[in-house]
């Protein structure tokens, strides 16, 4: 179980090869993109050390609900280009169902828990990213089930 | 105490954080911000802010929760991470 906060791209691949071993009969991972739609970069800014023990919290919770051998999360900060990857989820469990749920799970409540900020820059100035009340929908489904 | 701003709050306010005694009378995280918003200019920012969360000791916090001055504390808009 382990949480990174790193300003350095990731390799998914080799991060879902790692939670491969004993019992492991699936791997659930979902990895974000910067969508380049009308920006030329995104800027991730961050509440350091607030971050990494939201995100511990986040996955602690998960393995309460599910029954879970490995989770690995990895957030990029700083600037990105369009087509980067931001953030990384992989969960290993004994089957899909655990893996699927809890993956889910973890990106739901970082979205809206840990303290992550993005800055887009578009041709037109900068902004900064308004929450989306999806993402608290998506959230509230796990605290109604 | 310390009290640190983030994102668009951080901006409109021009600082990233500051050290300061907690004020008299000022009990919670509702207090402080509208305590802070009393020097008026950019730091009406704290009570327009559209859903304005806070943290204390690095933990996301109700607006309703007790602060000391011993406190890390944290103001910021909702989170967009992910």
């Amino acid at each position: 179980m382990s949480v990174t906060v790193q300003q350095a791209d990731f390799d998914a691949g080799a991060e879902i090869s790692a939670l491969g071993g004993d019992g492991v009969g699936a791997v659930a991972s979902f990895v974000g993109l910067v969508r380049g739609a009308g920006i030329a970069a995104m800027t991730l800014e961050h509440y350091p050390g607030m971050t990494e023990s939201a995100l511990a919290e986040i996955v602690a919770q998960a393995r309460g609900r599910w029954n879970l051998l490995g989770v690995r999360v990895i957030h990029r900060v700083g600037r990105l280009l369009p087509g980067s990857r931001i953030v990384f989820v992989g969960v290993a469990s004994g089957h899909r169902h655990d893996a699927f749920a809890a993956c889910e799970f973890i990106m739901d409540y970082l979205k809206t828990q840990a303290p992550f900020w993005k800055y887009e820059e578009t041709p037109t100035g900068g902004r900064w990213v308004d929450a989306r009340a999806a993402d608290d929908a998506a959230l509230n489904r796990w605290r109604e089930s | 105490m310390n009290v640190l701003y983030f994102a668009s709050l951080r901006e409109a306010l021009g600082r990233s954080g500051e050290d300061m005694i907690l004020p008299a009378g000022v009990a919670t995280m509702g207090a402080l911000r509208d305590h802070l918003a009393t020097r008026g200019g950019a730091w009406i920012a704290l009570t327009q802010t559209k859903n304005l969360r806070c943290a204390i000791n690095q933990r996301m916090v109700g607006f309703d929760a007790a602060v000391g001055d011993d406190d890390e504390v944290a103001f910021f808009p909702p989170v967009t991470g992910g």
